[in-house]
């Protein structure tokens, strides 16, 4: 049994704030990013792009047994980083969780402040389009079942 | 490492944004081309004219509207011979140079081009200096050609010369570069398009901040300029036409203060600036525009644009030094700004590494997507110089940078 979104968001949340300063935070957050599996490049294309502006993210998403398995990738390895934590929380859940859980926690680990509301990287319209998969995916599930 | 010369020795002092820091580092401020820091008598003209001679302009008979219609008109004198125009009434005070570009575009559609007619852009414009016209196009039939530049970042003036004929009615484009700090050779290019009988508009939103404007000199028609990129507070800038082209040119905005008489059928407009000012303006701002430019008079702009070269020239060797770094524009005559990529680096990466040594830099496309695909890079970091920079600054963005490389490698 995979851990709840707000367990997984906690913990990652405290790895963080246990270091104490930048310089280490990136690091880590780099190394992250450079750990993340590589999207295959067919995946990369303009339907998957999600728009941003400093740096290039793309995003596919596809439902497995009733969760929704995402890939994502970007051309910038902090943001690289950061979609791993991403892809770590929400990847494989489902969409009513995802629906459900907080968006902001990315805020809480210290890196970049209010990178929930910048729209300057790419990864706020990253963390809204993981919220319309969940949404139009959580529709069709509700419409097979009924 | 040049010196700070006499007349720039105490200017940081004036500015009272350095008195902070960002993350606990004191702030380097190298993004003056998006936006100038501002000094303290810029900000202390804002706060006077709201606190105790707050009123409005050529609107009333009483006392405080009168006092700030005359100071509104004195910034109008102070613009116009910023740029050395023949006369005050040849500045429209409008946002910035934005709107400047949309006003010309719109107007120049609704009163003077035909279908079939051409207006030139170059291929070194910020969006700013291209979407406008695109948005005219259709309703005026007109089309929109590209002057060609080559791999250093300057206009290929040969190609350019090649493009005129009697349907070129508008030569469109930037006296400096925001993307690239080119100085385009407006004089030459303004001539060439004359030869032609085609108007000339001069985007100076990055050249007001350096270099010394004449547009008698330059024998431009019209030419934008942001006050917020000049030590001016933001929402004012202002565009010079020649006085004889704004008379033959439609209003933009239609409102209060921009007409001679209204019926409903039918409505007859101002003379020119007036007609082009609907609404009521940015006052406090166009007010504190005029004391930005008695900051800039006041240090001399010859010595401004002397320090602006001396910082390039550092800033090019000093960042020549580091690996992997290339230079986005190397035109022969360039101010205010160096761009670059790191190889291996993305530009946001290296940003966002470079905050938290408290250097504000700019990563991205800068609002020029053609210019990036001509150097195919999809993004650029731009350090760029106000008259606060110091080679000091330089010193902590190159220590910045060798980090960043350190720490994404």
């Amino acid at each position: 049994m995979a851990n709840s979104i707000a367990e997984k968001q906690a913990d990652i949340t405290a790895s963080f704030q246990a270091i104490d300063d930048w310089e280490s935070r990136y690091r880590k957050i780099i190394q992250l990013g450079k750990a993340l599996p590589d999207m295959p490049e067919e995946r990369k294309t303009e339907d998957n792009k999600v728009k941003g502006c400093q740096s290039q993210v793309w995003l596919h998403a596809a439902l497995e047994n009733g969760r929704l398995v995402f890939q994502a990738d970007s051309d910038a390895a902090i943001v690289r980083g950061l979609i791993a934590l991403l892809l770590e929380v929400y990847s494989g859940q489902t969409p009513a969780e995802i629906l459900a859980a907080d968006q902001t926690f990315i805020d809480d680990i210290g890196l970049i402040e209010h990178l929930s509301q910048t729209r300057s990287n790419g990864l706020s319209a990253m963390i809204k389009q993981i919220k319309y998969y969940a949404l139009a995916y959580d529709a069709v599930i509700k419409r097979s079942g009924a | 490492m040049p010196v700070v010369p006499e007349s720039l020795r105490d200017i940081r002092a004036q500015f009272p944004i350095f008195a902070r820091t960002v993350h606990d580092q004191p702030l380097v401020y190298l993004d003056t081309a998006a936006t100038s820091q501002k000094p303290a008598r810029v900000i202390e003209r804002l706060r006077k004219f709201y606190s105790d001679e707050y009123g409005t302009v050529r609107r009333g008979s009483y006392l405080l509207c009168q006092q700030s219609t005359a100071m509104f008109e004195c910034a109008r004198k102070k613009a116009a011979s910023f740029v050395n125009a023949e006369r005050p009434e040849e500045i429209v005070f409008l946002r910035g140079v934005t709107e400047a570009i949309n006003l010309a575009a719109v107007s120049l559609a609704r009163s003077i081009l035909k279908p079939g007619d051409e207006v030139l852009v170059s291929a070194m414009e910020h969006h700013a200096n291209i979407v406008p016209w695109q948005l005219v196009r259709d309703m005026a039939g007109i089309h929109i050609r590209v002057i060609p530049m080559n791999d250093k970042g300057e206009l290929c003036l040969d190609a350019y010369e090649a493009m005129l004929s009697e349907r070129v009615k508008v030569v469109a484009l930037n006296h400096v570069a925001n993307s690239l700090g080119t100085i385009n050779p407006i004089k030459q290019i303004t001539a060439l398009a004359h030869g032609v009988g085609a108007i000339v508009l001069v985007d100076g939103a990055q050249s007001a901040p350096h270099l010394k404007i004449d547009v008698r000199d330059l024998d431009c028609d019209l030419y934008a300029v942001s006050g917020h990129k000049m030590y001016g507070p933001s929402g004012a800038g202002f565009l010079y036409g020649r006085y004889s082209l704004l008379e033959r040119m439609a209003p933009y905005q239609g409102g209060g203060e921009m007409i001679d008489r209204v019926e409903f059928s039918e409505s007859t407009f101002e003379d020119p600036p007036y007609r082009f000012e609907a609404g009521t303006p940015p006052i406090a701002e166009v007010i504190g525009l005029g004391e930005a430019i008695d900051f800039l008079h006041d240090i001399g702009l010859e010595a401004i644009e002397a320090w602006d070269q001396a910082l390039l020239a550092y800033a090019t060797a000093r960042l020549s030094a580091i690996p992997g770094l290339r230079f986005v524009g190397e035109a022969e005559a360039r101010s205010g700004l160096v761009a670059f990529t790191i190889d291996g680096m993305h530009p946001f990466d290296v940003a966002s590494i470079l905050d938290r040594k408290g250097v504000a830099v700019r990563a991205g496309h800068h609002c020029a997507q053609p210019v990036m695909r001509h150097f195919d890079v999809p993004a650029t970091l731009r350090a760029s110089f106000g008259v606060y920079t110091v080679p000091e600054d330089i010193d902590t963005l190159a220590a910045g940078l060798e980090l960043a490389r350190d720490m994404l490698s």
